[in-house]
């Protein structure tokens, strides 16, 4: 069984959604972003997404687009990414990835599948990688023990869904609405519906994203989903704010989203 | 397949009037793909729209309606087909080679873009979409955009970098005369491929009711190769008219390359045509040495950027490079997949041109032609210059004069100081 089902088995054992946790390596520094991490896998969440900024994010809405353009400005380096996940086992949570797919390309497929499972991480999710071009990636995850996080989104028909899911291991990313990452006042009705779609075509668990930003739309989501996804409201917690001041508050609202995936918001 | 020597069936390319195969070498084994490059690394919840996309563009390539109603607008609008034009004074400072100017200057609002554009936004209103944006960098796509969807009455939205309204103020206003809304992008390097970006990220969000006008042939598939499609009849255009006025093919074909759309235009219809030199010239900025330019085939690795696998200026991170050109249009750090294609095949040739040889090249078409060509169709001119020379008085040179020079006026008049440190004349 991977991590990641493990955790998955675990939640649902204790009638609950997982947490994930989205931040960027880098930001404010990349000491910094280990300390976050670390200050979110303690304060529950189960999963943590360490994603690499990229120069152009075209799934990133503005939170994240300028925590990243702050890290990349400090020098930020894929070799940072695998402390990070290092930093996220160390404390007791599952690491995974989220990367454009230029960097990964650009390393070498092979060798950042190594790397990164050599560091601990479990998994990537591509954002901007579909099944039909990760040829690539299929062999190099299968070769290091990884897991391929793709995407659906609610306009994905059933064929995409049956290529996606077909490919996937894990869990499926599954985008809530159509658009971009970024704190939104509600959760579409979109969301569940694909839940529905995809609860047909598979028995991966099914991990929702995009939009999610307090704990009130965590216990929504987790009464149909199997994991929560939360970004640009944690990466928020960290703007403006003095080192100690940004890691009271990224606790805070770990805190809050972990009471709501427990439906108890 | 047959067991032809390759080239046997291009027996006779150089004589005049010889109709070529219309076939293609085989290059596209899979869909969307040139080779290696090209592909479709976007968000999945694209797909959907991109394969709409290119059903609809399919059905609308043989769809005689269709093949009608753009043949009209192209005749009745947008001035084709566009002329060609002999310089014989301008070649006299390239060897004395003979050399013939396609006129896409010539075109309703100023360039080639309007080829494509009017192509995609009739493609917008048979998918049922109702609103239209677009990406642009010197203003000339945005232009032809916003042109085309007040004519078709489609609502419109160009994604401009911050750093280029403020050095095309002038063509934000014309969009804006329009009735487009114009947003100035903030992030990043604040240009071009920022400006992609946005749009990519408006797109994602409205996909529904919105079709993105991409400006060139970069990007997922099918949008490479339905700008080639949508282009390609200038190079059919000027096949036939170089063929009635000289009695043969050309030496070479020459046109500078950014994202690459008007050389890919103009290249098409020769590619079968054995003995044609294919060359495309790239913005060498302040030169090479200095890492100021965007001259991707002379120092770039394949990547992947904003959606095609192709020739990238990226560091050793996979992180893009800023890129530097005196004409925003060349300004981008990628280049459409076909050409990365034709250059590792051999097909086609690539060189450069630094802002000062394009500056020259501009002047000397101004002083001995009376023609004032865009700032990105004086790389193409400049690299004539050098080839002319090259291939001596007996060579015949097509070279594709993608747009007019209205637009880079206060440029030019600044790097000739023609006006003072306020901008007065």
């Amino acid at each position: 069984m991977s991590a990641l089902s493990e955790v998955f088995a675990r939640c649902k054992a204790e009638g609950r959604a997982a947490l994930i946790g989205y931040l960027p390596v880098g930001y404010p520094d990349v000491e910094g972003s280990l300390a976050a991490m670390t200050a979110l896998a303690e304060a529950g969440a189960d999963i943590v997404e360490v994603g690499m900024p990229y120069s152009d994010p075209v799934m990133d809405g503005p939170v994240i687009q300028r925590a990243a353009t702050e890290a990349l400005a400090k020098g930020v380096h894929v070799d940072d990414v695998f402390r990070a996940t290092a930093a996220v086992r160390d404390a007791g949570a599952v690491p995974v990835v989220m990367s454009y797919w230029n960097l990964v390309l650009r390393r070498g497929v092979d060798r950042y599948a190594a790397d990164l499972a050599a560091s601990g991480g479990v998994g990537m999710i591509t954002p901007d990688l579909i099944p039909e071009e990760a040829g690539e990636w299929h062999e190099a995850s299968e070769r290091h023990g990884l897991d391929r996080i793709f995407l659906v989104a609610p306009s994905s028909t059933a064929e995409r869904i049956s290529v996606v899911t077909g490919a996937s291991s894990g869990f499926v990313y599954t985008a809530s609405t159509m658009g971009i990452t970024g704190t939104r006042g509600s959760v579409g009705s979109g969301a569940s519906e694909l839940v529905a779609r995809l609860r047909e075509a598979t028995d991966l668990p099914l991990c929702v994203g995009l939009g999610v930003s307090n704990g009130a739309q965590a216990a929504e989501v987790a009464s149909f989903a199997d994991g929560v996804i939360v970004g640009s409201a944690l990466v928020s917690t960290l703007l403006d704010r003095g080192r100690d001041e940004g890691l009271a508050a990224l606790r805070e609202l770990t805190a809050e989203l972990a009471e709501g995936v427990r439906g108890r918001a | 397949m047959t067991t032809e020597q390759p080239g046997t069936e291009q027996a006779g390319t150089e004589q005049a009037g010889t109709e070529q195969a219309e076939s293609v070498p085989a290059q596209v084994h899979v869909p969307g793909r040139f080779g290696a490059f090209g592909g479709r690394y976007v968000p999945e919840a694209l797909i959907p729209a991109l394969e709409e996309l290119d059903e609809a563009r399919q059905k609308a390539l043989v769809d005689p309606e269709f093949i009608d109603e753009l043949a009209t607008l192209h005749r009745t609008y947008t001035g084709r087909p566009s002329i060609i034009t002999e310089v014989p004074r301008f070649a006299e400072h390239a060897g004395g080679a003979r050399i013939i100017l396609k006129r896409e200057d010539l075109n309703h609002t100023g360039s080639h873009k309007i080829n494509n554009v009017l192509a995609q936004t009739l493609l917008t209103k048979r998918m049922g979409k109702r609103r239209v944006i677009a990406e642009t960098g010197a203003g000339q796509h945005g232009v032809a955009t916003a042109t085309a969807a007040a004519l078709m009455g489609l609502e419109c939205t160009i994604y401009m970098g911050k750093v280029d309204t403020e050095r095309q103020a002038l063509n934000v206003a014309r969009m804006k005369i329009l009735g487009a809304t114009v947003v100035a992008v903030e992030h990043g390097s604040a240009t071009l491929k920022d400006a992609i970006n946005e749009a990519m990220r408006d797109w994602v969000t409205n996909v529904d009711h919105t079709h993105y006008v991409l400006g060139t042939v970069t990007g997922p598939h099918p949008f490479p190769e339905m700008v080639r499609d949508f282009h390609k009849i200038i190079g059919e255009e000027a096949r036939g008219q170089v063929l009635e006025l000289t009695g043969r093919l050309p030496d070479a074909v020459i046109a500078c390359v950014g994202g690459g759309s008007n050389a890919m235009g103009i290249f098409h219809r020769f590619v079968t045509d054995q003995g044609v030199r294919l060359i495309g010239v790239e913005a060498g900025g302040d030169g090479i040495d200095t890492g100021r330019h965007a001259a991707r085939f002379a120092t770039a690795e394949p990547g992947v950027l904003h959606g095609a696998m192709s020739y990238l200026m990226q560091d050793d991170q996979g992180q893009t490079l800023e890129t530097h050109s005196i004409s925003a249009g060349l300004d981008y750090p990628s280049v459409g997949p076909e050409h990365s294609f034709l250059r590792d095949s051999g097909r086609a040739e690539y060189r450069y041109a630094t802002d000062d040889q394009v500056m020259h090249a501009f002047q000397l078409l101004c002083r001995t032609e009376g023609i004032i060509p865009a700032l990105e169709s004086a790389h193409a001119l400049a690299a004539t210059l050098d080839v002319g020379k090259e291939l001596g008085p007996d060579a015949l040179l097509l070279v594709n004069l993608s747009g007019r020079g209205d637009k880079d006026m206060h440029t030019a008049a600044e790097w000739f100081g023609l006006v003072d440190k306020d901008g007065q004349a």
